[in-house]
């Protein structure tokens, strides 16, 4: 089976959010990098899958050179080889249409995203890129396996869960809860040093947005605390005074 | 023309449908088209006829499928020449949305917050970097998706009348097939959520939450907790929020016993009002709430409950 995993290169969770240049742009300064969360987790299931029932595993990022440190970390967690596409994301669209001209040169079985990056938050690429591929697409999924020649899903739905089937290809994108991550060990760190990484110039400059200005939330004014032996008295401040409950 | 995606939810238009309503109505345009999938009742039609929606064109039932789903509402909706459509961002929204706006050569723009500016374009904003950012965002096509945060509009009533349309169009057969489905019964969506109450690791063990649900019970608030809760399985993994969980905005969030690290915060601070109850008096919580109590949360929890089974309805 031939997998592909598209992965984003996001900030630490930790990072302080500031924007430069006339807030036009995230400030990037001091910002470590790591693998997008979910991202790591479709990586860790499309091993899995690859390790059990044969196949490889390939990681796409769309992105400059900078993000190379942390797809060499996405080889050393198991990938079999990487495509970065050089590129500087600039939407979802963008990023889509890039990744479907992999998917569409590569005929690929099983195509993993994360159920958003936690950058942008868009979560559209699984979408986009289904639809773009006029394939079926299943989200945000706490289960993906391969079974007895079909492909399993579980997924997150309002207020509940639901098991769909779907037979190749397919693309799915991972909610936490879908397998543990899996940590590079020092063996794969040695191996990824050597493993293909291939970067390709991007031949379709699509977009459908452009982003223009950021900002940071307003700052809370001071909490107002209660005493905690006059605790009731929350229910009264808001019922009464903010007026949120009634 | 405005459309919006009328999502039904066991036969019945949720909340985050009347809030899309709402957002189309006050976009100046000349009317506004709900489209739905499903089977639903008179009584819910003319609820979106409260809200400012013109027409609704109502699509058989089918199983839900993404692409095919993508497939019959994107006819429907080039038919009634429709400028821009307004979804929720849940995970039907979510499943559809990107799929929509490729089907409709349209302009895309998720978790949005803000009705359009037409000063500059087209744009709108959206939060960005799991709350801790908020971005405006440029849509450059002529048609534009656009999915909205639940609880982030104001319902706005503009009575009218309204008309029904069957569309009738072939689907080919779904690719992926729906082997059960499990919901929660009675429980109340968490991203939908007006009022949710969470509970972290102070609160010792999952043999504790019976006060946490009873709060929830008098407020009718849903449910939430933070990560090392779900990840010990002390609470089921849909009630984790945060940055590698849900994100929510509600309009009161009350935390216990959550210390409120930055990934936490990351998931809740929208919320309109937030309360943190904790120990420690150093808790970064306490820098991110409105109003804080500093104490055990097993003597306060049954000061609140009792003070609410007092003074709500
Ligand atoms: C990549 C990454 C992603 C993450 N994503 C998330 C996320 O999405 N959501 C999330 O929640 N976390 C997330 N975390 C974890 C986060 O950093 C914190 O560890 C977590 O939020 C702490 O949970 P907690 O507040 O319940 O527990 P603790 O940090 O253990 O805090 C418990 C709090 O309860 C208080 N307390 C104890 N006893 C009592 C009592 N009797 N009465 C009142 N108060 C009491 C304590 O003072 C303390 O503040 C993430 C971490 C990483 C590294």
């Amino acid at each position: 089976m031939k997998i592909l995993v598209c992965m984003s290169v996001v900030p630490d969770t930790t990072t302080k959010i500031s924007f430069i240049e006339n807030n036009t742009k995230f400030n990037t300064q001091g910002v470590q990098f790591i693998i997008n969360p979910y991202d790591e987790l479709s990586l860790t299931k499309a091993i899995e899958i690859a390790e059990k029932n044969g196949g490889t595993v390939t990681v796409a990022t769309v992105g400059l050179s900078d993000t190379e440190p942390v797809i060499r970390k996405a080889l050393a967690i198991g990938a079999n080889d990487a495509i970065r596409v050089n590129a500087e994301p600039k939407d979802g669209l963008q990023v889509a249409s890039l990744l479907a001209d992999i998917v569409k040169s590569n005929a690929y079985d099983l195509v993993l995203t994360g159920r958003e990056s936690i950058d942008y938050n868009g979560g559209q690429i699984c979408g986009l890129l289904a639809e773009l591929l006029s394939w079926p697409a299943v989200n945000v999924c706490t289960k993906i396996e391969f079974e007895n020649g079909n492909m399993q899903f579980e997924r997150d739905i309002d207020g509940g869960r639901q098991n769909v089937t779907c037979s190749l290809p397919v693309i799915a994108s991972a909610q936490k809860d879908l397998c543990e991550p899996r940590i590079p060990n020092m063996k794969g760190i040695m191996a990824a040093r050597t493993k293909p990484l291939s970067v390709i110039e991007p031949n379709i400059n699509e977009t459908g947005s452009e982003y223009f200005q950021f900002e940071n939330p307003v700052a809370k004014q001071a909490v107002r605390m209660i005493d905690a032996n006059q605790a009731g008295d929350l229910i009264n401040i808001l019922k009464n005074e903010i007026k949120i409950l009634s | 023309m405005i459309g919006i995606y009328a999502e039904i939810s066991d036969g019945k238009f949720k909340k985050s449908v009347l809030e899309a309503a709402s957002y189309a109505n006050q976009m100046n345009s000349n009317g506004v088209v709900a489209f739905c999938v499903g089977s639903t009742n008179d009584d819910e039609i003319q609820k979106l006829s409260k809200y400012g929606v013109n027409k609704i064109v109502t699509i058989g039932s089918i199983s839900f499928d993404s692409q095919n789903y993508t497939q019959i509402l994107s006819k429907a909706i080039q038919k009634e020449n429709i400028q821009t459509l307004i979804l929720a961002n849940t995970y039907e929204g979510k499943s559809i949305g990107p799929r929509l706006s490729i089907a409709l050569n349209a302009s895309l723009a998720t978790n949005v917050i803000s009705l359009p500016d037409m000063n500059q374009g087209f744009s709108v904003k959206r939060s960005v970097f799991s709350g801790k950012g908020f971005a405006y965002v440029k849509l450059i096509k002529d048609t534009k998706v656009i999915a909205i945060t639940p609880n982030s509009i104001d319902l706005i009533e503009r009575p009218t009348s309204i008309s029904i349309e069957n569309f009738d169009g072939a689907v080919s057969e779904n690719k992926t097939n729906i082997t059960s489905t499990h919901k929660a019964e009675g429980k109340i969506p968490l991203t939908e959520a007006e009022i949710v109450v969470s509970a972290g690791r102070g609160l010792k063990g999952p043999e504790n939450w019976g006060m946490v649900e009873e709060l929830a019970n008098l407020l009718g608030a849903a449910t939430a907790c933070s990560k090392p809760v779900s990840d010990m399985g002390w609470r089921p993994h849909s009630e984790h929020v945060g940055q590698t969980g849900i994100t929510i905005k509600p309009n009161l969030y009350i935390a216990i016993g959550i210390s409120g690290a930055i990934q936490h915060l990351a998931g809740v601070s929208s919320s309109k009002v937030i309360v943190a109850i904790n120990k420690d008096p150093e808790a970064p919580f306490f820098k991110a709430a409105d109003i804080g109590i500093v104490g055990d949360a097993f003597e306060i929890l049954p000061q609140i409950i009792a003070a609410a089974k007092l003074n709500l309805n």
